[in-house]
């Protein structure tokens, strides 16, 4: 007589085994089919067209109440298996009990739900079945937001189809970019880019603290205490697979329901598939695998022999609109290669990593046309090495050429500006050229672009060479690095008029050869960014020196060194007391009064800078910076407090200076010195900026050092009051800030533009104003104490553990 | 030295350590800096610099490699050979990532009860 088999789970999966099997012998089972959804199998992953309207739930049925009439299959659809008695071998449905001969397990898996207060409201959904897609489609219906929690692939399909029905969908994502997990951080940031260009909006490192809401949830609330309104909220972190009925029937379950190469769970008569097993320790969260379990399990319940191997995965993904693709392994590793192909025209990305003339894993964004062919390449092993110089432009480019160091250049629109000073756009300079001006002296001269402060030339000549091809010679100019063709001064420009705000827009807009830059562009990028969008940029340590990254100067033999500011080199017995306790506590070697008018604190551990920090914070005293790429010491003299020849209150106004300035982050460190009369006993004609008081006001002279050069400052302006003092001074910082390259002192990057350019911009009074607006703005945000911020991530420099500690057990 | 690998402690979260970051870790032979990469891989080596002892858990971390804080030179994180045209090498410890926390292979790391 016919066997009895059982199917938990009417989805994907077991669709397929009941395929496979009837084919191969439709008499072998009498066959009873549990689904707690209230209908039989439908394409799954069709549920993001049925949810953006493209498709019905119609056109995505694979089996209907016909085929399994046709097929006499007992179907209990809406039904829960609650229970699975193995000696009595019967399942327990809801409606009652059904024997088994052989029981078939494809529960699949269960949205993952993170405990957060509110989840349980009225509203608050996950992405999962046809009811939750219908649920999406009726809330949107009546407009309003959407919050989805959740960046991965679920997240924004749902985020995607709600945005198409018309709601304002905000993606919260916990990690630093979207689909971390398929995609790196370059692909990551122009799927943002193309989401946000859809209108939907992405917070990322956004951690939920709570749901809000009465009966239905009303609002989001993040760790940081940001409050978004929400109408409708769905949950899409991850899954877990289903395996609750394998649990309480005591089956072998790690993560999913372990199985064996014939896919029987630890009960042989017991078989599961799909995402709710585990087979050598992996999980499966894509059909393509779930297919091949599908034919091993028919094979076994009719005892055929056959083994199920998991293969090389890929994941062409199809979030709504964005084309994007990620196969097998690509973290960077031992004897691994990376081959980076940006073309920020198209918006294309194309990652490959290479190992022993083998490619073992690819990301592509933009354009996936040849996604098949490297996923052929990947799972074949195939030797690339001949093809190695051309791989990244896919088979048809076989034999084509390198990358073009202009591309990023030629990308750039008509109205792109190139030249800053004189708001001259790609497209003014196209048409000059196109009437005769061939070379960089001719466009000059008729479009000015480049003629004043320069920094725009490496830029022009770019935009000539790509106009007139062979025709024109690049002059060889230094790059930032390897990492790139641009140099410095393309770099900024590009940031400036492509409003690139962070460092992977910069990358994939000036076409980065690396994934994610080196020691000597990180830090000049971060600057750059912080240094023109101080409001939309965040500051980002890891891209630091390390001695602004803990805020102390690193020392020989790894300990640190601590100055705090005096202002103005004003100091007072309390100050002094506190310092001196302070050397003690900590049992510092060495005190030395510096050559800025204050006190270094040298040879301090790593672990006990917070703690020294905050007695310093206690006793009102803040980091001095004589670790950065910014304000250092305003040094003064003693002036008319005292001194018989002094004409102004140099004290005074140093330390009103160093107040205004201290915390702003400048290309490099930033000195300035006042003296209270020519005798300039402050030394101030040898700083950045000096100021030199007389009679009749203040001379304001810059482009001062005494260091691996020594120069003398040359005057800028000359000033009545302090007030216009501190605008110049302000003005002049900003100016430094916006145009020098990374790492030049004002001397060097003088002798770049020219002292007169300089002064004309500080001379036009509506400029200087508005460039010390723009300092002040940025000093909105970094005129704070960093010691103070640190102390509160104090742990962070601790040691992770201490592995001397455990002595003989 | 031979090493039998069996003796993985679970040493923190993984976000107890920054990406394009490192924490350090005592043991008998000095410290050894634990490093993130921007892919979330995790790499054990002795926090000296083969130049001059430099603490590389201070350096800048860019794609598998760690550029040393007090004279630039470049560390691979996988091999621990000094990059480039300098020569040295510093020694690595098997480390990884499990269920979002760092394990770090310790048996040449901690006295061990049986000696
Ligand atoms: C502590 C101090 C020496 C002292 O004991 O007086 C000092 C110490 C260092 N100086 Fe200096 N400079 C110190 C005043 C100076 C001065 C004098 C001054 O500021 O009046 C100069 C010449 C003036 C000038 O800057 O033009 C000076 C010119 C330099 C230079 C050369 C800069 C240049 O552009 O040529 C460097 C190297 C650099 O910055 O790249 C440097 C770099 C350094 C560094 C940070 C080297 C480093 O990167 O580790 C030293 C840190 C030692 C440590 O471990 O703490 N230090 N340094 C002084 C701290 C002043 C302060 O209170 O903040
Ligand atoms: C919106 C969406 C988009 C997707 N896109 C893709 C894609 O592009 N590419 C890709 O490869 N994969 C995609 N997937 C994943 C793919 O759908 C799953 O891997 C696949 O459906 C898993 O099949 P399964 O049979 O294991 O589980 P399921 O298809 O989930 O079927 C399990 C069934 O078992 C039922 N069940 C659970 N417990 C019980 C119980 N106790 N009693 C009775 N019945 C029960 C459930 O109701 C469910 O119907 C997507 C998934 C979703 C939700
Ligand atoms: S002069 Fe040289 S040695 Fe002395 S503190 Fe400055 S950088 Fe160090
Ligand atoms: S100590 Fe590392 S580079 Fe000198």
């Amino acid at each position: 007589m016919r066997q009895k088999l059982v199917v938990i789970g009417a989805g994907m999966a077991s669709g397929r085994v009941l395929e496979h099997l009837l084919e191969q012998d439709p008499e072998a089972y009498d066959i009873t089919l549990f689904n707690a959804e209230a209908r039989g199998n439908y394409n799954r992953i069709m549920l993001s067209p049925v949810l953006s309207g493209d498709k019905t739930y119609a056109e995505i049925v694979t089996h209907d109440d016909e085929w399994y009439a046709r097929n006499n299959i007992t179907c209990r659809f809406g039904e829960h298996v609650v229970k699975i008695d193995r000696d009595a071998k019967q399942v327990v449905g809801q409606n009652g009990t059904v024997d088994y001969d052989k029981l078939l397990i494809a529960t699949g898996s269960a949205p993952f739900i993170i405990p957060v207060q509110g989840k349980d409201l009225k509203g608050v959904i996950t992405y999962r079945d046809l009811d939750d897609t219908n649920a999406m489609i009726e809330a949107a219906a009546k407009g309003g937001k959407a919050v989805v929690i959740g960046g991965g692939l679920l997240g924004l399909e749902a985020a995607a189809g709600l945005a198409e029905r018309g709601m304002d969908v905000t993606v919260l994502h916990l990690m630093g970019h979207l689909m971390e997990r398929q995609l790196d951080e370059s692909a990551g940031f122009l799927l943002r880019r193309d989401l946000e260009q859809k209108g939907v909006t992405v917070m990322c490192g956004a951690s939920t603290a709570a749901i809000l809401g009465e009966t239905c949830v009303e609002g989001v609330m993040l760790e940081d205490n940001t409050g978004l309104e929400a109408d409708l909220v769905v949950m899409a972190v991850g899954i877990r697979p289903e395996t609750r009925l394998a649990n309480d029937a005591a089956l072998s379950v790690e993560r999913g329901i372990e199985v064996n190469a014939q896919m029987q769970t630890s009960d042989p008569d017991i078989l599961a598939v799909g995402e709710c097993v585990e087979f050598n320790g992996a999980l499966f969260g894509l059909v393509a695998p779930l297919y091949d379990q599908a034919k091993v399990v028919a094979h076994t319940l009719l005892d055929q022999p056959a083994v199920f191997v998991s293969k090389e995965l890929s994941t062409k993904l199809k979030v709504t609109g964005c084309d994007l693709f990620s196969a097998g392994d690509f973290a960077e590793g031992e004897g691994r290669e990376d081959i980076v192909f940006r073309d920020p025209g198209r918006g294309v990305y194309r990652r490959l990593v290479l190992e022993d003339d083998c490619l073992v894993g690819a990301v592509m964004y933009g354009d996936t046309t040849d996604s098949n062919w490297f996923f052929g390449l990947i799972r074949d092993k195939t030797e690339v090495a001949e093809m190695r110089e051309t791989l990244i432009f896919g088979p048809s480019f076989q034999g084509g050429s390198a990358v073009d160091p202009l591309s990023a250049v030629a990308a750039l629109p008509r109205d792109a500006e190139i030249c800053g000073c004189n708001g001259i756009c790609k497209g003014q300079i196209e048409d000059a050229i196109a009437a005769g001006a061939n070379d960089l002296g001719a466009v000059r001269a008729v479009t000015k672009a480049s003629g004043s402060c320069g920094t725009c030339t490496g830029l022009v000549e770019q935009v000539l060479a790509v106009t007139l091809g062979d025709a024109f010679v690049m002059p060889t100019s230094q790059p930032v690095c390897g990492c790139t063709d641009m140099t410095h001064e393309d770099l900024r420009r590009m940031i400036k008029s492509q409003e690139l705000k962070s460092m992977p827009a910069v990358w994939q807009a000036c076409g980065w050869k690396t994934s994610c830059g080196c020691h000597v562009c990180r830090p000049a990028l971060n600057y750059y960014l912080l240094a023109d969008w101080p409001v939309e940029y965040h500051d980002d340590p890891q891209s630091r020196f390390v001695n602004e990254r803990k805020h102390a100067n690193i020392q020989k033999d790894g300990t640190f060194s601590v100055v705090p500011r005096m202002w103005g080199g004003i100091t007072t017995p309390d100050e002094l007391r506190a310092i001196a306790d302070a050397a003690d506590k900590f049992a510092v070697p060495t005190v030395k009064v510096t050559g800025g008018q204050r006190i270094d604190l040298l040879g301090v551990k790593g672990e006990d800078l917070p703690a020294i920090w905050d007695d310093l914070n206690k006793a009102g005293m803040v980091s001095g910076h004589a670790y950065s790429k910014g304000l250092r010491t305003v040094k003064t003299c003693v002036g008319t407090d005292h001194c018989r020849f002094g004409t102004q209150d140099s004290t005074g106004l140093g330390i009103k200076l160093e107040k205004a300035l201290w915390g702003s982050w400048t290309p490099h460190k930033l000195k300035l010195g006042v003296s209270g009369c020519p005798r300039n006993c402050a030394e101030a004609t040898c700083k950045d900026i000096g100021i030199v008081c007389v009679d009749s006001g203040f001379q304001i002279s810059i482009g001062g050092a005494a260091g691996m050069d020594v120069r003398e400052t040359e005057l800028l302006c000359q000033v009545e009051t302090e007030a216009e003092v501190m605008e110049v001074v302000m003005a002049m910082t900003q100016l430094f800030r916006e145009n020098a390259k990374y790492l030049d002192r004002i001397y060097k990057w003088m002798a770049k533009v020219g002292l007169d350019w300089i002064k004309e911009q500080i001379d036009d009074l509506e400029n200087r104003t508005a460039l010390a607006e723009r300092f002040e703005l940025s000093q909105s945000i970094y005129r704070k104490d960093p010691w103070a911020e640190h102390v509160k991530k104090a742990d962070s420099y601790q040691t992770l553990g201490d592995l001397t500690l455990e002595a003989a057990e | 030295m031979s090493t039998l690998m069996n003796d993985w402690i679970d040493i923190s979260p993984l976000d107890a350590i920054p990406q394009r970051g490192a924490r350090l870790l005592r043991t008998i032979h000095g410290c050894v800096a634990v490093f993130r990469t921007a892919k979330d891989e995790v790499f054990a080596l002795d926090n000296a610099c083969p130049h001059k002892n430099g603490p590389l858990a201070e350096g800048i971390v860019h794609g598998n490699a760690v550029t040393c804080p007090l004279h630039n030179w470049v560390i691979s994180l996988e091999t621990g050979a000094v990059q480039g045209a300098d020569e040295g090498q510093v020694a690595t410890y098997p480390a990884r990532v499990e269920d979002g926390r760092i394990w770090v292979e310790a048996s040449r790391l901690r006295r061990r009860a049986v000696a």
